[in-house]
């Protein structure tokens, strides 16, 4: 007897289809599972825009407090300094001072220096604009992804999706709660600025409006306990939060929570000089555009900790820390597309698509063996083995089975056996002429074998352009109606054919044509 | 069992005309349906905002519909069943930026006190979303199409490829007709249904035109079409009982597969239907319609064997040395 290969790959098939599909099936605890997608475990697809030309602005905005602070160290006397979107603008009192500034001024990269008479501005190149705006994307992702590593949620998905867009996606988020929290946390700005009260016209801040306070160079921030009152601060920060190095929860005298962070060694100079020439003013920390306190300054503050409180609850001032620990994003983020779905729904969807796949199941199981009775048993092997084998691929690949995939499985059903009833209607219609069983079979598949192929194989390319064009969930469908192409190939083709050779002997003694193939001879 | 004995071959195409009418009946009205009530977008497409509420007892929907008269935001929302008494959709044309409170979040605020209820699902599609999603859309359905031109252009012959899009236009417009006729949202998974078909119905084409070039090239009468008669005639059980299975599994997902993939399944189903008819009577009459020679594809063929066994032989030649 000669070795039948086709039968040979074929139970090689089934058996890795079994193998690997036994950890998605059973659901062990070891080994590489199918993971549900979003719609059918429930969870939180989000896409979000970037605000870039935002990042632009707080690059200008620190730009000039560090000329501010420069010019202060090296007692250099500059006024009017002022900024726009792209460039900061200052009076250089001294001209015997330009040659130190211009030095400064070199050093920041990205930018071009105009000098006109005493006037000196700093404009960003276009550029720069471009990496800046790049930047902030990117940066917005590397802080998302820490800020929700440290949520404690398993496996969130942070990933920028064309060019300018962030997907975010969150499983197994199981309450309204817990998607506010996560969701509060990931746009949360937290952007920590340190600024001086304007001691000489705070008293006037309740009569002053917005642009009398940018003539004065001061900005009239809310206080975040009571927003009546109003704080007057300098437009130009002191320091922002790109110097913290830490910030975590801890309590106060009355054991409330608040938070405690520290500043890298720059940061501590610039805190410690600012604080040593400021005693007796009070110093404004500022969160996300609200003041928070706005204490006394007794001494000099060296060593550069602080503290932030605010009437937090515990897990609050935890997702603040978490936040001012993983950085402020540079720009703020805004919502394109949302797709939320709640685990009951998920749950339904899984129990629908379920029902539908057995049922449609057994319905096609029945017919093939009502039909072409030993034939499509055979034909039946064929598809319980591509099942397996789709769960095989889709696990070893960590495949994700969306609502939509489960429905292209359905249709595989359908369709998978489509090349066995070609098949068996070749091998009937040979029968009909009066070829033996055996050539019938042989002369069959052969004929059959091209149309199969040019009939899967458009099937495919629908399939790919569908997956190369399609988005979320529907992606799924284009991978499980490929792999259940692909493996109807396998196991229609070659492993029923397979069976059919296995069982030559058997079917060249019994000439009965009813019982192999559903016809009467 | 056997539903399909025939000794005779049946004349298709004699009924061609008569199908011929049928099918552009079928594609006009479509075009009518389509051009007066218009496809109805989804929020995937048009934008928007689609929130699924399921309470304990029945839906209050117009309790429901004078609470959200309160905010502008929902002006023109709609409130619809989903798929059993308790279970409604809203949908709406305003979206939201905000990531904190979005629009979704707002709903939940606005229908306090209509009762119990859990918000099952939030789907927000901003307006450059929308159109992103739509271009994608039309791009993926178009090159789809090239593709399969291409492929059956280079393993048939033009003529093939040609009658093989017609008939995929015919469904789709077909398709599409029912979707507006119905008054389906028209989302993603739509889209999906829709490039499924055109694998599909291709797949049902192609079995049929493989069997027409094996008839062929072994025609000796020249003419196309008897040819073609028998080949509809030997593939129909064949048609028939693939679009058979795959309709009983599109069925049951019709049925049993939850109102999420319901119109997706409704759009399989007509797809399935139109496209078996659509490889027996639209896709093999335009090739008698347009000309096919047979005695010219013999030719062609003849030259072809005749061109390998030219190079066959000077590879001979060459490897025994005579060159």
């Amino acid at each position: 007897m000669k070795f039948n290969y086709r039968i040979a790959i074929f139970a090689l098939a089934i058996i890795f289809g079994i193998v690997f599909s036994i950890p998605s099936l059973l659901q062990t605890q070891e080994g590489k599972k199918v993971s549900l997608g979003l719609d059918l475990q429930g969870g939180l697809h989000m896409l979000l825009g970037v605000k870039t030309e935002e990042a632009t602005k707080s690059r200008i905005k620190s730009l000039a407090a560090s000329i501010k602070h420069f010019s202060e160290r090296k007692d250099i006397l500059i006024d009017s300094l002022t900024f726009d979107e792209v460039s900061v603008s200052f009076k250089l009192l001294d001209s015997d001072d330009l040659k130190t500034i211009q030095e400064f001024l070199a050093a920041v990269e990205g930018a071009t220096i105009v000098l006109n008479g005493e006037e000196i501005s700093l404009s960003l190149t276009p550029q720069e604009i471009e990496k800046t705006k790049q930047q902030a994307i990117s940066q917005a992702i590397e802080t998302i992804r820490n800020r929700l590593d440290q949520f404690g949620l398993a496996e969130p998905v942070v990933a920028r999706q064309g060019e300018e867009k962030i997907l975010v996606q969150l499983a197994g988020i199981k309450t309204q709660e817990e998607e506010q929290r996560a969701r509060e946390l990931i746009s949360r700005a937290a952007k920590l600025e340190l600024m001086a009260v304007d001691e000489g016209k705070v008293a006037r801040v309740y009569n002053m409006s917005h642009a009398d306070a940018a003539a004065y160079g001061d900005v009239i921030l809310e206080d975040a306990k009571n927003p009546e009152v109003k704080h007057l601060v300098h437009e130009i920060p002191i320091l922002d939060g790109g110097m913290l190095t830490d910030a975590s929860v801890g309590f106060d005298q009355n054991n409330r929570p608040v938070i405690n962070f520290k500043l890298n060694a720059e940061g501590a100079e610039i805190f410690g000089d600012f604080t040593g020439k400021s005693v007796g003013k009070r110093l404004a920390i500022v969160l996300d555009g609200k003041v928070y306190s706005a204490p006394n300054i007794n001494e000099r503050i060296g060593g550069g900790s602080g503290q932030i409180s605010g009437d937090y609850t515990v897990m609050e001032a935890q997702d603040l820390a978490i936040a001012l620990r993983s950085g402020a994003l540079l720009a703020p983020i805004y919502l394109m597309e949302k797709r939320s779905v709640g685990p009951s729904l998920g749950a339904d969807s899984i129990q629908a698509s379920l029902i539908a796949l057995v049922g449609g199941f057994v319905l096609v199981i029945i017919f093939m063996v009502v039909y072409y009775r030993a034939a499509g048993v055979i034909a039946n092997i064929a598809l319980i083995a591509n099942l397996f084998i789709i769960l095989a691929v889709m696990s070893l690949f960590g495949a994700t089975l969306t609502l939509p995939g489960m429905a292209g499985i359905v249709l595989t059903v359908g369709m998978a056996v489509d090349a066995n009833v070609i098949i068996s209607e070749r091998i009937r219609e040979l029968l009909n002429e009066g070829k033996s069983m055996h050539k019938a079979i042989e002369e069959g598949y052969s004929n059959a074998m091209r149309a199969i192929l040019d009939a899967n194989i458009t099937t495919l390319i629908a399939a790919i352009v569908l997956y190369a064009y399609g988005t979320g969930a529907i992606k799924g469908f284009a991978i499980t109606i490929s792999i259940g192409i692909l493996a109807s190939m396998l196991t229609a083709i070659l492993g029923t054919h397979g069976i059919y050779e296995m069982l030559e002997s058997k079917i060249q003694k019994s000439k009965n044509n009813l019982f192999w193939f559903g016809i009467k001879a | 069992m056997e539903m399909f004995k025939y000794t005779n071959n049946l004349n298709f195409m004699g009924k061609s005309k008569f199908a011929l009418v049928v099918s552009v009946l079928l594609v006009l009205s479509s075009y009518i349906i389509l051009a007066t009530k218009g496809l109805n977008y989804g929020v995937d497409f048009a934008g928007g905002t689609v929130v699924q509420v399921k309470y304990t007892a029945d839906a209050p929907i117009d309790v429901m519909r004078e609470k959200l008269k309160s905010d502008a935001l929902f002006d023109g929302a709609s409130i619809t069943e989903f798929g059993s008494a308790d279970e409604v959709v809203i949908r709406m044309k305003s979206t939201s930026a905000s990531v904190t409170v979005d629009i979704g979040d707002v709903t939940r605020e606005a229908l306090k006190g209509t009762g119990e209820y859990e918000i099952r699902r939030v789907d927000i599609v901003g307006p450059k979303v929308g159109s992103e999603l739509k271009e994608k859309g039309v791009m993926s359905l178009l090159l789809a199409i090239l593709g399969i031109l291409i492929y059956v252009a280079f393993r048939f012959e033009w003529r093939f490829a040609v009658a093989s899009i017609v008939a995929l236009v015919h469904d789709i417009s077909i398709a599409l007709g029912a979707i507006a006729l119905v008054g389906l949202d028209v989302n993603l998974d739509v889209l999906a249904a829709l490039l499924t078909i055109l694998g599909y119905s291709l797949n049902d084409t192609i079995i049929v035109f493989d069997r027409i070039r094996e008839g062929v090239v072994e025609n000796r009468t020249g003419e196309l079409e008897d040819t073609i008669n028998e080949s509809v005639t030997k593939t129909l059980s064949r048609t028939t009982l693939t679009s058979l299975t795959t309709l009983f599994v599109v069925f049951t997902l019709f049925m049993f597969g939850g109102e999420i993939i319901h119109s997706f399944a409704f759009t399989l189903l007509v797809g399935i239907v139109v496209g078996t008819y659509s490889s027996i009577f639209v896709a093999s009459p335009i090739l008698l319609w347009f000309g096919f020679d047979v005695k010219k594809y013999h030719i062609k063929l003849s030259e072809k064997a005749k061109r390998e066994a030219d190079k066959q032989r000077m590879r001979d030649q060459f490897e025994s040395g005579v060159m």
